[in-house]
This record gives C-alpha cells, sequence and structure tokens, in this order.
C-alpha cells in the first residue's frame, strides 16, 4: 500500500456486540491478517484494543479536534435517544456525555460513517415492541430516513451513512465494506435503496437455499427440523430478504435456513417487528401473505397450485422428514 | 452527576472514575474511592439500558426465541438456550426431549462457552500484562509477544481457532452468534453421520489448539489436577505453554490475593445429562458448605438502580423493568441487584467448580479465596473438562434417532429457564397470559457479579472484590482495578439487557 492506513474507529452502543463477534470469525484470510493486508488500522476497538479508560478517552479528544484524522467512524448498535430526548440511556463510560452526541459529532470528522449491523443502519431489535429506550439508526428509523443523524447528512466523503445491516452481520460483509473503503472502491451506485453495499444487498437468501427444490414444488415444512421449504408455514423470508447468505455460507458451511430455521430478513428495516410470530407465516385464504420478491401474486397462485400437483413423491416425502427418506433415482447414463 | 477525577487532598479519599473499559462485553464505568494507595470502595455502572424486557412484553412466546440470543452477542446461545428451558417447562412434561437433542443442545452451548473462555484469555485479559508497566518483570518479553492486544501470537493463534471451532455452530446451528436452531424440544436441525464426523473433526483440531498453545499438554492432565501442590509443580516444573506462564505472572503478582469477594457460589447448573443430573451440579457453595438452588430465594433490589421500585425486593415473577430518567436520583446504575436469601453471590466458572467440587478449585480457594488467580484457572480447567465432555457427546449422538419433539404451549403459564452462560448463572422468568409474554425477567451472570448496593447497602461481588486493590501513585486506570474486573470475564449487554 503506498497510502496510509485506513484509521478507523469503532463505537458500540444500543446493541448486543454481535457484529463485533461475529467478524472476528473472519476466515481466510483470519481477522489480524486481513486488518493488517487491507492496510486497515483500528484507532481504537472496545473489544480488542489495549487502552483502558483515560488513554482511551484522550485518543477520542484527538479525534474529536481533528488532531487525528478519522477515515472511518464504525458505529455497532443502535443509537439511544431515550430518556426523554437526552440520550441517557447509554452516557459513554468515563465522559458523563451520551454516546448519541459523541457519535454526532465524531460523524462530523469521519469521510466515512458505516453503521455495523440493523441496530446501527435502522434500530433493529432494540428499536422492537414499545421501543422504551427511543432506539433509531444511524440514519434512519426503521424505513423512515433521518435518525440519530439527519435525513441528509453526509460524511466528508460526500456518501451518506453505509448500512452493513444484518443480525448479526457476516464477519466479511463489514471486512469487505472497509477494503473497499480503503482503496477507494465504494461509491453511492455501490449502495442500494437502504444505503446497504450492493455487493451483498442486490442477492436474494432464497440464492442458494438448499431447499429450493422442496420451494419449486412447495413441498413445504410444517415443523421444525423438517426438510421442506419453509416458505409456506414457518415463517421464512428468504425469497424477499436482501442477503447472500445461501451463496456466502457461514462459520463454515452454515445458513439460517440450512441450520433448521426461517430467514428472518434481518438486513431489513423493521424486520423486528414483522407483525406476526416470527416462525409462523401468516396466511389469506391459504395463501402466503407476503409473495417472493417481484413475483405477480397471480402468477404465484396459478404456479403454486400447479408445482403442488406436481410434487414427485420423493420431494413429498422428504419435505416432512428431518433427513432425507427416499434419495433421487439414478438414472442411467449408458445410451445403448 | 459529571464523572470527574477529584484533585488528591491530604487524607481525603480520591475519587478516580474509570471508564470506557474495553476488552469487556460492553461499556463498563467503575468509580473508585482511593485512599492509602488502595481502592476504599467501588461503584459500579453499567452506563447502557436497552430494555429488552419490555421488547419481549406482548409478544408471542415463541418469538422469544429470536429476541432472547440479541440481548448479547457473546452469550447468543445461552440467552437461547434459556429463552427453550422457560418456553419447555411452560409447555409442561409432554414429549420431553430426545437424547440427540439434548446432547446437540449440549455441544451449542459448550461451542460457545468453550469459544467465550477462550476469547476472555487470550483477547481480554492476558494483554494487561503486555502493557508498559510491567515492562521490568521477567516474564514481560514471553508476555509481550504472546498476548500484545490485538497482535501478539497468542491473540492471533486463538482468534484463528475460535474461528474454526465455530464451524460447529455453523454445522449445526446455522451461524453463531443468534442462532434459531435451539427449540424447547431439542433442535431443528438433524445431524448424519457425515455431520457427525466432520463435528469430530473440528473438535479434535480445537483439542490440538489446546493442548499445543495453551497448556502443552493433554487436556487430561490438566483435568485430572487435584490441588494447590500440583498446580505449584506445573508452574515451576510443568510443560511449556500459556498456562504455565500464566501461573509465572500470576505468582510473581500475588494475583491470587487480589480480588476477593465473598466466597458465595452459585450455579445453576450446566449441561443437562440424559440420565438426569448436570455435567457440572447446580448448587450453591456459601460459608464453606454446598447447598441445592433454590430459585424462588431469589430477588432482585433496586435500591441503587436506576429503576423503579426502589424500596422493596423484587422476586422475578413480579418483577418489573421501569427505568427512572432523573438523573439526579441516587441509583448509579441500570443493573439491578440479584440476591439469594438477601446475599449477594458470585458465578461463573469458579463458581461452577466449586459448586461441582473439583479438586483443584476447591483447594485454590480453601487456600486463597477466590480471587484473580482462582477465576482465571477454574476457567482454563473448564476449557479442559468441557472439551473432553464435548467430544464424548459428539461421539454418542445416533444418526438415526429423533432430534425434536414439538408440544404446545398453555395460554397461562409461570416457568423459568436456569442454565449456565460462560459467564455464570443465567435465568429466564416467563410469564405467559391470554397467549402472550405478560412479564419476561431476565437475570444474567454480570448482573449478580457487577451488581450495585443493595436494600441492606451490602456491594456487589466486583464491588466487594475491588476493595484494597493496589492504586499506584499516578496512575488513573490503575492495573489491578482492570485485572480485578476482568478476572470476572464481565458481559455488560447482558447485565442490564
Amino acid at each position: 500500500m503506498t497510502h496510509r492506513p485506513l484509521s478507523v474507529l469503532w463505537l458500540q452502543s444500543g446493541g448486543c456486540g454481535g457484529c463485533t463477534m461475529s467478524m472476528l470469525c473472519a476466515q481466510s484470510p483470519d481477522l489480524p491478517t486481513l486488518l493488517e493486508i487491507a492496510g486497515i488500522r483500528l484507532l481504537w476497538h472496545p473489544s480488542l484494543s489495549e487502552e483502558t479508560g483515560a488513554e482511551a478517552l484522550a485518543l477520542l479528544d484527538a479525534v474529536r479536534t481533528g488532531r487525528e484524522p478519522l477515515d472511518v467512524l464504525c458505529v455497532e448498535g443502535s443509537l439511544l435517544r431515550g430518556p426523554n430526548g437526552t440520550g441517557r440511556f447509554h452516557v459513554l463510560a468515563g465522559t458523563g456525555r451520551p454516546t448519541i452526541d459523541w457519535v454526532r459529532e465524531l460523524a462530523g470528522q469521519a469521510r466515512h460513517v458505516v453503521a455495523v449491523g440493523t441496530c446501527a443502519a435502522f434500530g433493529g431489535i432494540t428499536a422492537g415492541g414499545l421501543n422504551v429506550a427511543d432506539a433509531c439508526g444511524l440514519q434512519y428509523e426503521g424505513t423512515r430516513r433521518g435518525g440519530a443523524l439527519a435525513a441528509d447528512f453526509r460524511s466528508r466523503s460526500g456518501l451518506p451513512v453505509i448500512n452493513v445491516a444484518g443480525c448479526p452481520t457476516h464477519p466479511n460483509w463489514v471486512t469487505e465494506t472497509l477494503m473497499l473503503l480503503a482503496g477507494d472502491a465504494l461509491g453511492a451506485d455501490g449502495l442500494d435503496a437502504f444505503q446497504r453495499p450492493r455487493f451483498y444487498a442486490d442477492h436474494l437468501v432464497h440464492h442458494g437455499c438448499t431447499r429450493n427444490e422442496y420451494y419449486e414444488y412447495k413441498a413445504s415444512a410444517e415443523k421444525h427440523s423438517d426438510l421442506g421449504c419453509m416458505m409456506e408455514h414457518m415463517g421464512c423470508l428468504g425469497t424477499r430478504a436482501h442477503a447472500d447468505c445461501n451463496t456466502r455460507p457461514w462459520n463454515g458451511e452454515g445458513s439460517c435456513t440450512r441450520g433448521g430455521y426461517a430467514c428472518i430478513n434481518c438486513t431489513a428495516p423493521g424486520f423486528e417487528e414483522p407483525g406476526h410470530p416470527f416462525e409462523r407465516t401468516p396466511t389469506f385464504a391459504g395463501i402466503p401473505v407476503g409473495l417472493p420478491t417481484d413475483m405477480p401474486k397471480a402468477w404465484f397462485v396459478a404456479l403454486a397450485s400447479l408445482a403442488k400437483a406436481a410434487t414427485p413423491e420423493r420431494v413429498r416425502r422428504n419435505a416432512a422428514a428431518d433427513r432425507i427418506v427416499v434419495p433421487p433415482s439414478i438414472r442411467s447414463t449408458n445410451k445403448g | 452527576m459529571e464523572p470527574k477525577n477529584a484533585e488528591a487532598k491530604d487524607g481525603a479519599p480520591t475519587r478516580l472514575i474509570v471508564g470506557p473499559f474495553n476488552r469487556v462485553e460492553g461499556d463498563l464505568e467503575v468509580r473508585l474511592e482511593v485512599a492509602d494507595g488502595a481502592v476504599a470502595a467501588a461503584y459500579v455502572n453499567a452506563p447502557l439500558f436497552r430494555g429488552f424486557e419490555r421488547i419481549l412484553e406482548g409478544r408471542a412466546p415463541g418469538d422469544a426465541l429470536v429476541v432472547a440470543p440479541r440481548i448479547c452477542g457473546i452469550c447468543s446461545v445461552s440467552q437461547s438456550h434459556a429463552a427453550a428451558l422457560a418456553l419447555a417447562a411452560a409447555q409442561g412434561p409432554g414429549a420431553g426431549m430426545p437424547v440427540n437433542g439434548l446432547l446437540a443442545t449440549n455441544l451449542m452451548t459448550a461451542t460457545e462457552n468453550v469459544a467465550d473462555h477462550l476469547t476472555h484469555f487470550h483477547l481480554f485479559f492476558m494483554p494487561d500484562f503486555a502493557r508498559a508497566p510491567y515492562a521490568g518483570r521477567p516474564w514481560f518479553a514471553a508476555a509481550e509477544a504472546r498476548f500484545k492486544a490485538a497482535t501478539g501470537s497468542a491473540v492471533r493463534a486463538a482468534i484463528a481457532a475460535r474461528a474454526e471451532l465455530f464451524h460447529v455452530l455453523g454445522l449445526m446451528g446455522g451461524k453463531w452468534p443468534h442462532t434459531l436452531t435451539l427449540r424447547p424440544g431439542g433442535v431443528a436441525r438433524a445431524l448424519d453421520g457425515r455431520d457427525r464426523v466432520r463435528l469430530m473433526a473440528i473438535l479434535a483440531a480445537f483439542r490440538r489448539f489446546l493442548e499445543t498453545s495453551l497448556f502443552g499438554a493433554r487436556l487430561e492432565a490438566v483435568a485430572e489436577l487435584a490441588g494447590t501442590d500440583d498446580l505449584e509443580r506445573w508452574r515451576t516444573a510443568g510443560p511449556p505453554g500459556d498456562f504455565r506462564l500464566f501461573m509465572e505472572i500470576a505468582a510473581d503478582l500475588g494475583l491470587e490475593r487480589l480480588g476477593r469477594a465473598y466466597d458465595r457460589f452459585l450455579s445453576h447448573g450446566a449441561y443437562p445429562l440424559p440420565g438426569g443430573g448436570h455435567l457440572y451440579a447446580r448448587g450453591t457453595v456459601a460459608d464453606g458448605r454446598s447447598a441445592p438452588f433454590d430459585p424462588a430465594a431469589v430477588a432482585e433490589h433496586h435500591r441503587y438502580s436506576r429503576m423503579a421500585g426502589q424500596d422493596r425486593p423484587h422476586p422475578p415473577f413480579a418483577g418489573s423493568t421501569e427505568p427512572i430518567g432523573d438523573p439526579d436520583d441516587d441509583g448509579y446504575t441500570w443493573c439491578k441487584a440479584p440476591r439469594l436469601d438477601g446475599r449477594p453471590y458470585e458465578t461463573g466458572a469458579v463458581a461452577r467448580q466449586m459448586t461441582d467440587g473439583h479438586p483443584l478449585v476447591r483447594a485454590l480457594v480453601a487456600r486463597d479465596g477466590a480471587g484473580v488467580t482462582a477465576r482465571v484457572v477454574a476457567r482454563l480447567l473448564e476449557l479442559a473438562r468441557t472439551t473432553v465432555a464435548m467430544e464424548g457427546w459428539a461421539r454418542t449422538l445416533d444418526p438415526a434417532g429423533p432430534w425434536c419433539s414439538e408440544g404446545a404451549l398453555p395460554d397461562t403459564a409461570r416457568a423459568v429457564g436456569l442454565t449456565e452462560a460462560a459467564r455464570g448463572a443465567l435465568g429466564h422468568w416467563l410469564r405467559i397470559e391470554r397467549g402472550r409474554i405478560a412479564g419476561y425477567q431476565i437475570i444474567a451472570p454480570t448482573t449478580w457479579n457487577f451488581s450495585p448496593r443493595d436494600l441492606n447497602g451490602v456491594p456487589g461481588p466486583l464491588e466487594a472484590a475491588l476493595v484494597g486493590a493496589p492504586v499506584h501513585p499516578g496512575e488513573t486506570t490503575p492495573l489491578a482495578v482492570q485485572h480485578v474486573v476482568r478476572s470476572f470475564d464481565p458481559c455488560m449487554v447482558c447485565t442490564v439487557h
């Protein structure tokens, strides 16, 4: 690298720390190696850095006053406005000052601002229910623009907040975003309508789902541990969720649907309040209320009924089992 | 209250505010009163409130499996397990959990707990011994090479080994953190014979890392350490490895005498076994005596919490979470103060191994009390013991058997789910009314350990453990205080939730 390293300051607020914990699972290469070879320097990270207390505060002050140039401010966790607009549901330890105020000030110094995880992007699970803490995202409150930062906020690079949404984030959604920023290779056209990096948000969780054959025939799981498609009964939103979880596996070879449970669309604003129990699909007249993205309802209904009628016995039986009970038949390759 | 570090005056205690406290999970602030070169009083502040208990209210009970894990990104599977146990208890005795479901659940919770112990030792705790003020110590060069924050060779190796170990949860649970595989009746993903051998390979590789990097010896040799003499022999003549390095540092700095709290221990019992009981027993040890644990004797005090109801104890089924916004209130933390029979208890690996009666930990605590050394040794001992147990569970899985049973929830129920996270006793108290969650109270390990003073003015375990910690002239963030705080492996996001 000929440039100076990309400096990153990482703050946590109204979240669980799970996006950091997930990022530590990065592989090929591992996280410390990746940061080094990508020229990314963590000025301070709450889980990784040596500096505690007064030393950490000195660093925050240097960034705040511009003495330490800041390329990327990463914020993990929602921003808390409560109680009564004071932000005191999270006063940054040792500072007496609400974290939301720190974030607003530091965002003005940063070349880029990255929301790590759905909480920081949109409010996420911490904005669920009555939202007692008055949680919001950096630049969104759910689907509405304007959060801790203004709707028209632009960082010094000219970009809005980059929303690496996910609950948690895949390790490489974060590391690849940082690598793209280090290489000046992420522009406004690299972000989707919710400001999520398109390199993962232009995919659907449905893509590469190992249950695709069950989906094609509407051969559905009816209870947890069934192998069938989880869209019809089990609340799966994989046909609508923007993420590449089934083409970029997690922790070796995993994904939610491979782990035996529904995609809950955790990269989307408002996922925390689906309006129905997470693991049950709402239906109207037997038809799932939410249809696959970009699919006309009449076609879905027509294709679904045709597919159900055409379901092979193998697919029908395996869909209701927790293991393959009928293997695919082997067709002779001998043309003679 | 604006935290400000007061100027030292002759004779008068100096006030120190320590924070932000990193290399713990979540945000933490500690207020210290320092006199005669030592901590005279400590006040622990968990400065973040999100309100998960309120977020859960009104939802379908099964949604707890989605919401509760998201309390914490480092104890996620434990939170999931506590929720699943509470739901299972609400369902009442039914089909029961198949043995595969029980063992798979153990493997998943154990993976997280073992990974957390590994992360704590390498990333959170040990880097403090690679700091400049220790540059003159005989072990410093080794500590710096191995444990310098984020770059030490052991830190890097542990991050890589941890990522490999988490393939267990990729395979069994789809991902980590925040899996939905754990169910009240077992697991939602059946394993086949191929999955089982893959699992055993991941565990064998993890064993190899522990045996070469951390212990320099077979895990069984660690698990069999039976007393303080064995440990002394390991320190002076044992195999080279980070375990021995820690023992050397601990002896040089006298860490065994640092950070003792009340020596009262609580464990909910970890890893239920198919024949009943737990791998690590449920119970308490207090005043040198073992006793059964009675969840009905637990109550939370809000006296110094920024929570309504400061005048009385709150049994969890009648608990409430109503934050007080007034900064002038004398509550100094969002954390409540759980008490068992009205008294503070310590929880975590040292409590589990005390309750389980492991001879090494019992001997250490008998000699010095439960201080920094005992907490860390108990955690490393568990790394060995739990990994060996995981191998056994993986071998016992029966790919031909069932993995999950389905049950139905009643419209009205009260149930508690008790498990052990890496950091100790975790409980979910669930009330269901009209088919919805009417109340959900969570008491997490660090709620116990980092609780504020209670209705009787009695400090929480960390507050007690910090008293007497040395503060050297000019120290604004005293190293001894950092060792004590991190010896508990605090998880602040679980603490308040």
